[in-house]
């Protein structure tokens, strides 16, 4: 008889799991004896933000609060977090009562053997024949190629397992990664392995070969060539190729009455037009804002978005230095509609309307002497002043950004402003544009909409995008490309618009392909495959050649053929130079030199300022921060990664603000059956936009400006796959071409209904216990040691258990809060690398999501911030309406004095030589015991079996040096024990040390501000015992003398004392 | 083949090999030293530091197939990583199958512990070494 398998268990166990419903009061069927009294009602209770206001009027001093509730001090909410594993909580209350539940489990148990005695299972050593060159079984091979990412490409090294790919890191030669990485960087390799993938050529549903599409390619291509082209059009998104867009021109040459379009949904003309108006040509802006002591952004997160960003947010990262620094540390002030991550960061931030920031860059420009004087409400005008008096002051050392989404005439102030302010030459400069081909691409799409329209159009290939789901809806994309004659989709999954169009071609993951982009500043860089397609996929080479004269060329050849030209303007031909551009990610000398184009734009020049009243609700739309716009909806990481800001995961929501919130009556109340919780119930309402409605669940931000509702992009798909199809909702269908980020006259009404969103926040609170510790520069300066105030660490002897030494290795971490901006890089990074499952929206509401390492978000007020006391239940309160946002990344402490090992009953988890807490999956049996006793919350438990072992590409995906687990175990944050050891037999067998840096853990590798820092203690010279010798240096809840060996630098913020004043 | 390509070119017994190398089908192996999914081992560590073959493996050089000679559990691999000192051989002597340990092994195996710079008996034993 079979031993049936452990994960037969997990189906029959999944089935009688069932929907989230309290347990019927009455249960027939059974006798009652047994039973306990078990009080499982759902626990509602809604927040009221007049309270909250209330509460915080008689506050003095500094305070931090994760959530709204958390700073009401509710009663009610602190009840509700009292037991971390309370009974009943995870139990499956539904369908299934204990007898028979024990009976399917019983059964289960006699028949699965017993897999834990006698030798392991058979198993086959299976040898290459003829092995390939360099590959050592056991040690991964890193190779370099980019990621191409709108008008930016990121330099990775991806890190390959016999032959595939597992994990990305950052290349240190590249311009835009400098050694990091972004969150959506990391998770692109779950694209790569994504079960949902298209794998073949389809047309009208039905598969066909690569080779018979190439045939009808060139039947179509001889049919418009018959005049000329002219009813052909292409469709792109934003392309930094040099070599798709010399096919293409070539491609157009053949056909000169051909037409090429480009549509990206997230990122505005503003910055395209606004260079036009400000210098009459198209050009790309380059920041440097490692040489800028003050930065303003108009609405810029260009710390966590945008091309370049990992390289500035490392530029100003470097900036934030206190000890040792060479530099004055830098001031960031920012004017934002809706709390980013740039505005979490800055030092002062002012929430403004997005339509009213031109108004204020026409004031900012007035008082450098360009243009009309314009007069602000008066605490924006303060601010305002305050801050031109510190950009004047920096003088050629200051900058200004304006944002993706602002209109051209914002950055054609901002090119103004930062010409006045003398900052071109060093903190900005313009080149070449790096995209291809810059266009106006609403236009662009305009006006192939209007050719559809007309019957004009007869062939359509659509490179990549997704237009049927977010073109403007009052464009009507799929009716006109309905009549299209032959329309052909090349993209990675079967989405909207692959469904209206005749043939589908399934696109390649950039990790299978060849090609080439460039970075934000011109660097060039060869695109090569880690690995052979998956399956029978095409590149936008393959496709556009396909129409060419060349039919068939493979993609390899198109890139060498254009780079054989391309590389006699360069310092080393083709020949000479290929294998280094590969080997190291870059081409040399193609990095575009400062062009100095003139500035035409005067200020002065423009028309009257025709803003939106004051207390008119702007409506605008942003790209989401993880699933951006779309695209990635159906990558269960970004699905599941908490949104920096808001905390949400698995849907979107209408952000609104407090004010609004309360004036609106949109609450949102804590549900759960007691202990730490994630399911948040929010308000429904209907928004009425544009001509058209949409039903979106709303939530609250405190940080955002009064009058704005955001509606973020990238949700409510409905063809995307598992993960992503009919999740949140879909702001695009609400969006219109006339009011492409900002609308007004929306009409918001709620639906009476309510509906349920997983927010981690609300998960492993802290109670009030002074965890984050901040504090201005002047107060550093003056007290140094200030996480240390008012908190006894107990001294070492201070203990009933004994003092190990550690002679060897001791590892340990530390971690600059002053440098974190919560881009939660390293949190998909400790996804990717420790093969870390995915659990599912509903899991998360339960408190369950398993990232080891999570970032904290806490808001704070100074007290000296202005706060009248009217009596006004409305009125502005700091705390609420513009708090300071600090993020705080918690991985396990690895105590020396651990508290959950103390506690484990099987020894699972024990105390390594070298300081680190070793999680031993094998030995766990799953009492919790050790979570329990944690005080830092940082243990996650399988409740179920979250990892999927069936579907084969996730078996490529994992890494094989990390165990992948099963249900019924504890994990936790292990310091990448698995670099650890592996650095240390290398340095071993050569008998050496193991260096500083040598060992670096995945989230230390993936952050852009190098807040991580990761090493031995022992050696006094190592990085991180540097920093923590700092006086700033603290740790978590020390005096519970659990010795962590994480440790925290306090964050410090560099504000204008101008500002600070009531 | 390289070898046997030379060697025993002719021998039925190696015809799967060369069957292989005709067909570029790989020879299914039977893993004779099967550990846990749970335990990661490093085999060149252990060569490194002065573990010969035949310690752990047997005298290879006088079996016609293939056996298991140790019982691999865990037990039995904490009983050389607590001494080691009773297993070290001098790295010459690492692939000699036919080596015995001398009659002063012990304190020509802490000789050697001290020479190769093994790690102290806590750190051999920390769970993380070979459970991760």
């Amino acid at each position: 008889m079979d031993a049936m398998s452990d994960h037969e268990h997990d189906k029959q166990l999944h089935i009688l799991q069932g929907p989230l419903v309290p347990k019927p009061a009455l249960d027939e069927g059974h006798d009652h004896e047994d039973d306990e009294i078990v009080d499982d009602t759902l626990r509602e209770h809604r927040l009221e933000l007049s309270a909250v206001r209330e509460k915080l009027k008689g506050k003095s001093g500094k305070q931090y609060w994760r959530t709204l509730e958390e700073l009401s001090e509710d009663p009610h909410f602190e009840e509700l977090l009292h037991r971390e594993f309370p009974r009943h909580a995870s139990e499956w209350d539904d369908a299934v009562d204990r007898r028979d539940f024990l009976k399917l489990m019983g059964a289960s148990l006699a028949l699965a053997g017993m897999a834990g005695c006698g030798r392991p299972d058979e198993s086959h050593i299976v040898p290459y024949v003829k092995q390939p060159d360099g590959i050592v079984l056991g040690k991964p091979n890193y190779y370099a190629t980019v990621m191409p990412f709108g008008a930016d490409a990121i330099g990775v090294l991806v890190e390959s397992h016999e032959g595939r790919p597992t994990k990305i890191e950052g290349n240190p030669d590249h311009p835009s990664s400098l050694g990091a990485t972004s969150a959506i960087v990391q998770a692109s390799i779950l694209n790569l392995y994504d079960p949902d993938r298209a794998q073949t050529v389809l047309q009208g549903g039905e598969i066909r070969a690569w080779s018979t599409f190439l045939d009808s390619a060139q039947e179509a291509a001889t049919g418009v060539n018959a005049a000329g082209g002219a009813g052909f059009r292409i469709l792109s998104g934003t392309l930094t190729s040099p070599t798709l867009a010399s096919q293409l021109r070539k491609l157009l040459a053949l056909y000169p009455q051909a037409k090429w379009h480009q549509w990206e949904p997230a990122v505005s003309d503003g910055a395209r037009e606004g260079a036009k108006l400000a210098f009459g040509r198209a050009v790309n802006t380059v920041y440097v804002p490692g040489k800028a002591d003050v930065i303003l952004s108009l609405d810029a997160d260009f710390l966590a978005s945008g091309p370049g960003h990992i390289s500035y947010a490392k530029q100003w990262s470097r900036r934030r230095k206190l000890e040792g620094a060479s530099e004055a540390m830098n001031r960031l002030y920012v004017v934002e509609p809706t709390p980013t991550v740039t505005g979490s960061a800055a030092d002062h931030k002012l929430p403004m309307r997005a339509c009213d920031i031109e108004l204020f860059a026409r004031a900012l420009a007035a008082k450098l002497g360009r243009g009309n004087a314009v007069s602000l409400p008066n605490d924006a005008e303060k601010w305002l002043s305050t801050v031109v008096a510190d950009l004047q002051k920096a003088h050629s050392n200051s900058l200004v950004i304006a944002g993706e989404q602002q209109s051209s005439t914002v950055h054609a102030l901002a090119h103004a402003i930062n010409a006045a302010l003398g900052n071109v030459g060093t903190t900005v400069y313009y080149t070449e544009p790096v995209e291809v081909e810059p266009v106006n691409q609403l236009e662009s799409l305009r006006d192939l909409c209007a050719d559809m329209d007309a019957g004009k159009v007869d062939l359509l290939v659509i490179l990549g995008g997704n237009p049927v789901y977010d073109a403007p809806h009052d464009f009507d994309f799929v009716t006109k490309l309905k009549k299209v004659h032959t329309s052909v989709h090349l993209s990675p999954y079967f989405d909207e618009t692959s469904a209206y169009c005749q043939w589908h071609v399934s696109e390649s993951h950039y990790l299978e392909s060849w090609s080439d982009a460039r970075a934000y500043d011109g660097t060039a860089s060869i695109v090569q495959p880690l690995i052979s397609p998956l399956y029978y996929t095409k590149s936008a080479h393959d496709v556009v050649a396909a129409f060419g004269d060349k039919p068939g060329q493979p993609p390899y050849d198109a890139v060498r053929a254009y780079w054989t030209e391309a590389s006699t303007h360069l310092e080393t031909s083709i020949d000479a130079g290929w294998r280094k551009w590969l080997n190291d990610g870059v081409i040399p000398g193609t990095k575009l030199p400062p062009i100095n184009p003139e500035l035409k734009f005067n200020p002065a020049n423009l028309p009257a300022f025709k803003g939106m009243p004051a207390d008119q609700v702007e409506y605008i739309f942003r790209p989401d921060p993880t699933v951006y716009d779309g695209r990635f909806a159906n990558n269960g990481w970004l699905q599941e990664l908490p949104k920096p800001v808001t905390k949400l995961t698995w849907d979107n929501a209408a952000l609104v603000s407090p004010k609004f919130a309360q004036k609106n009556d949109l609450a949102h109340k804590v549900i759960s059956r007691g202990g730490e919780h994630g399911q948040i119930r929010s308000t429904v309402v209907d928004i009425e936009l544009n001509g058209s409605k949409v039903t979106a669940a709303t939530w609250t931000l405190p940080g955002q400006a009064e009058n704005t509702v955001v509606l973020p992009l990238g949700y409510g798909r409905t063809r995307s796959g598992f993960a992503g199809t009919n999740k949140g909702f879909n702001a695009y269908a609400v969006r219109t071409s006339n009011a492409l980020w900002s609308a007004a006259g929306g009409k918001m009404t709620a639906t009476g209904e309510g509906y349920s969103l997983a927010c981690t926040q609300y998960h492993f609170n802290m109670e009030g216990r002074q965890i984050l510790s901040t504090a201005t520069l002047d107060e550093y300066k003056k007290n140094p040691g200030f996480p240390h105030e008012g908190h006894e660490t107990p001294a070492k002897d201070d203990s009933l258990y004994k003092e190990f030494a550690y002679p060897g290795y001791a590892w340990g971490m530390a971690i600059d809060l002053n440098k974190c901006n919560g881009c939660n890089a390293c949190v998909v990074a400790c996804q990717s690398e420790n093969n870390i499952p995915v659990v599912g929206k509903d899991q998360v509401m339960r408190g369950r999501e398993m990232h080891w390492i999570r970032i904290d978000r806490y808001y704070t007020h100074s007290p000296s911030s202005v706060e009248g006391h009217t009596g006004d239940p409305m009125e502005y309160s700091p705390a609420l309406d513009n708090p300071q946002t600090f993020f705080q990344p918690v991985p396990c402490m690895q105590c020396e004095n651990a508290p959950c090992e103390q506690v484990c009953p099987v020894g699972a988890t024990t105390h390594s030589a070298e300081g680190l807490n070793d999680m031993v999956y094998n030995r766990c049996v799953g009492t919790r015991y050790c979570s329990n006793n944690c005080p830092y919350k940082v243990r996650r438990f399988n409740f179920l079996r979250f990892q999927d072992w069936e579907t084969p590409q996730l078996k490529l995906l994992r890494n094989p040096e990390v165990t992948v687990r099963s249900r019924g175990v504890m994990e936790k944050c292990t310091y990448c024990v698995q670099r650890i050891n592996n650095a240390r037999i290398d340095a071993e067998k050569q008998s050496r040390p193991i260096r500083d840096g040598e060992i670096v853990t995945a989230c230390e590798s993936a952050c852009p501000s190098e807040a991580i820092a990761f090493g031995n203690i022992n050696d006094p010279n190592s990085k991180v015992a540097k920093l923590k010798a700092q006086q700033r240096n603290y740790t978590l809840l020390g005096e519970l003398n659990a010795r962590p060996r994480t440790t925290y630098l306090g964050a410090v913020r560099n504000p204008n004392a101008e500002l600070e004043k009531a | 083949m390289n070898c046997h390509s030379v060697l025993f070119n002719n021998v039925g017994y190696l015809e799967p090999v060369r069957e292989s190398y005709r067909t570029d089908e790989s020879i299914r192996w039977n893993k004779v030293h099967r550990l846990a999914d749970y335990v990661y081992f490093n085999h060149s560590i252990h060569i490194n530091k002065g573990i010969g073959c035949s310690t752990c493996h047997g005298s290879v050089n006088q079996m016609p197939l293939m056996l298991q000679a140790s019982p691999l559990n865990m037990e039995w691999c904490l009983e050389c990583h607590r001494n080691p000192q009773a297993n070290l051989r001098q790295k010459d002597q690492i692939f000699n199958m036919d080596w015995k340990a001398p009659a002063n092994q012990e304190q020509a195996g802490r000789q050697l512990a001290a020479e190769y710079k093994l790690r102290t008996t806590a750190e051999l034993t920390s769970c993380s070494t070979c459970h991760r």
